[in-house]
């Protein structure tokens, strides 16, 4: 039985109709698994954790520390204390930004990124550079996509302070050379911030056999529910910065004029928190585990080649980035010759499949890549080779309907 | 109408073959009209004769809707009192917000009243209103469009 069918009928909107669910990397589904476990917190331990002296609370908090700990397993932190619950990656990266950013990075200084990173992942420091002085600069990746040693040697030198670049591109699909990138981040003597949304649901993550010094991710890309995500950072990065947002929950002293704030990661986590979220997401990482990411990674590769195979079939499609299908991580991003992106989605949608088309939130790759927009198929491990099929016959009859030969 | 028969029906001739699209020499009008959020740009540009647009075409890039609807959009302002083609535009808009349409007033939109069921494609909405929206921003504020 193949991984799909073992896993599928755990999710109920994937029951539901005819429908191909091809925008994986813009939020996964969730299985029935991960919202039982939202409704069980609801139903039989809700309280505000992190303060309470009843039962309730105190079981809510259990439960809350039980899903950083296995956060904290699950990309490979040495301490639970080291990861932060956030939102998403977006507020990850802002938290560290804000934080981090704009207290060490000064007028001079530099910021390295990649071109092909998500716009989560550039304005935060854009933010930065234009508030302090510093100057961004960008890695660009060849044809294929990827980031050569000599671009990351040449892009970062002494005035680094800082290197932010996604694990996975949400465009080409492509892994970085985060160690390598990384090493030499570290080499000059800049901390090395990871984008992990798009890897963390498909490959195995270790943040510390990656030289991380901070890695951000998502939980509704990885079957959590939308508004939960976490960022881990280095102990003693985290214990010498200042808080991102004050308020409830993150001080140890208050008088009329000043506070002194609780250790971290409570000096993070302002606020209420969303611990239904982090227990759902604690859920989705058991339900992962339980898969296996390299289940997860091999139905991966083969409907990625089915697709790409037959999508070469079409030479008005082009492909972008690597020939490899075993180097897109499940994204495949195309154009088809005359057609915009948005027709081409929207056509699908009249045969129920599901796929993104526009600029992904990359808009400095698409003008990198000289392209208004385009369409992303993106896979997960519940997708089957039928579907890959049905989408491949749907895409064939598209250049018809818009009025071309073929 | 469903989208497919949409396309093969009224929008591929537009956009494949359009009637108006280029650049004009000596223009009186010009603005540049963005979906920021799908990246479509159309470049519209109008001559103006004593308050009758005697011609119009666009250039730039977008979706089949979004080409299409300005290229019908041209044919059918071209020779109208400027009046005349910003209360057609307000027409063409209430239709594609989905508001009651009279007859008579589908019969005034012509053409462009087959984009009609955009109004059930919320996605499509602001492709289909790109160029009506930028026409009637350059008549109604010309100061935004002096060439």
């Amino acid at each position: 039985m193949s991984i799909a069918d073992e896993y599928r009928k755990d999710f109920p909107i994937l029951q539901k109709g005819d429908y191909i669910y091809f925008d994986n990397a813009a939020t996964t589904q969730r299985p029935a698994q991960v919202v039982e476990a939202i409704r069980d917190f609801y139903e039989n331990a809700n309280a505000n954790p992190l303060r309470g002296l009843y039962d309730w609370s105190v079981d809510a908090t259990e439960r809350y520390e039980a899903a950083r700990h296995a956060v904290a397993q699950f990309i490979g932190a040495g301490e639970d204390g080291e990861i932060i619950f956030t939102r998403n990656t977006t507020e990850s990266l802002n938290l560290v930004a804000y934080s981090y950013g704009l207290s060490h990075i000064h007028e001079g200084d530099e910021i390295v990124l990649t071109v092909m990173e998500h716009h989560s992942n550039m304005l935060p420091w854009q933010m930065v550079a234009k508030k302090n002085g510093a100057r961004l600069v960008y890695m660009e990746p060849d044809e294929e996509g990827r980031i050569t040693s000599e671009e990351i040697q040449n892009k970062i030198t002494d005035k680094t302070k800082l290197v932010a670049v996604a694990q996975v591109s949400n465009v080409l699909g492509v892994t970085n050379p985060i160690r390598e990138i990384a090493d030499r981040a570290h080499a000059v003597g800049a901390v090395m911030v990871v984008d992990g949304a798009q890897s963390t649901p498909h490959i195995p993550v270790d943040v510390k056999a990656l030289g991380a010094d901070f890695f951000a991710f998502s939980g509704h890309k990885l079957m959590s529910p939308m508004g939960i995500g976490a960022l881990y950072g280095r102990m003693e990065l985290l214990e010498e910065m200042p808080p991102f947002l004050t308020g409830g929950e993150m001080i140890e002293y208050v008088t009329r004029e000043d506070a002194t704030y609780a250790p971290v990661p409570e000096k993070f986590e302002a606020g209420t928190v969303n611990a239904a979220g982090a227990v759902g997401l604690h859920a989705a990482i058991d339900y992962l585990q339980k898969v296996g990411l390299d289940r997860v990674a091999e139905q991966e590769r083969l409907l990625t080649k089915q697709l790409m195979d037959g999508m070469k079939q079409m030479p008005y499609i082009k492909i972008y980035g690597s020939p490899d299908p075993d180097k897109h991580c499940g994204i495949v991003t195309f154009t088809i010759d005359g057609v915009h992106p948005h027709d081409t989605a929207s056509l699908l949608n009249e045969d129920h499949v599901c796929i993104r088309a526009g600029h992904h939130c990359a808009q400095p790759l698409m003008q990198f890549l000289k392209v208004g927009s385009t369409a992303r198929a993106s896979l997960y491990f519940y997708n089957t080779q039928e579907e890959v099929s049905r989408f491949l016959e749907k895409l064939s009859g598209i250049r018809k309907v818009m009025g071309y030969g073929a | 109408m469903e989208l497919k028969q949409l396309y093969r029906e009224i929008v591929n001739e537009h956009n494949l073959r359009p009637s108006h699209k280029g650049d004009m020499e000596h223009p009186d009008l010009v603005l540049e009209g963005v979906n920021p959020s799908c990246g479509d740009d159309i470049n519209l540009q109008l001559r103006i004769e004593n308050g009758i647009i005697t011609d119009g075409m666009f250039n730039g890039s977008g979706c089949a809707i979004s080409q299409a609807s300005v290229d019908m959009m041209l044919d059918q302002i071209i020779g109208q009192k400027q009046e005349d083609a910003v209360r057609l535009a307000g027409k063409f808009m209430g239709m594609i917000k989905g508001e009651p349409t009279s007859e008579a007033d589908l019969e005034e939109l012509d053409e462009s009243a087959a984009l009609q069921d955009v109004s059930h494609m919320p996605a499509r909405v602001k492709c289909a209103v790109l160029g009506w929206h930028t026409m009637q921003e350059m008549l109604e504020h010309p100061e935004k469009a002096q060439h």
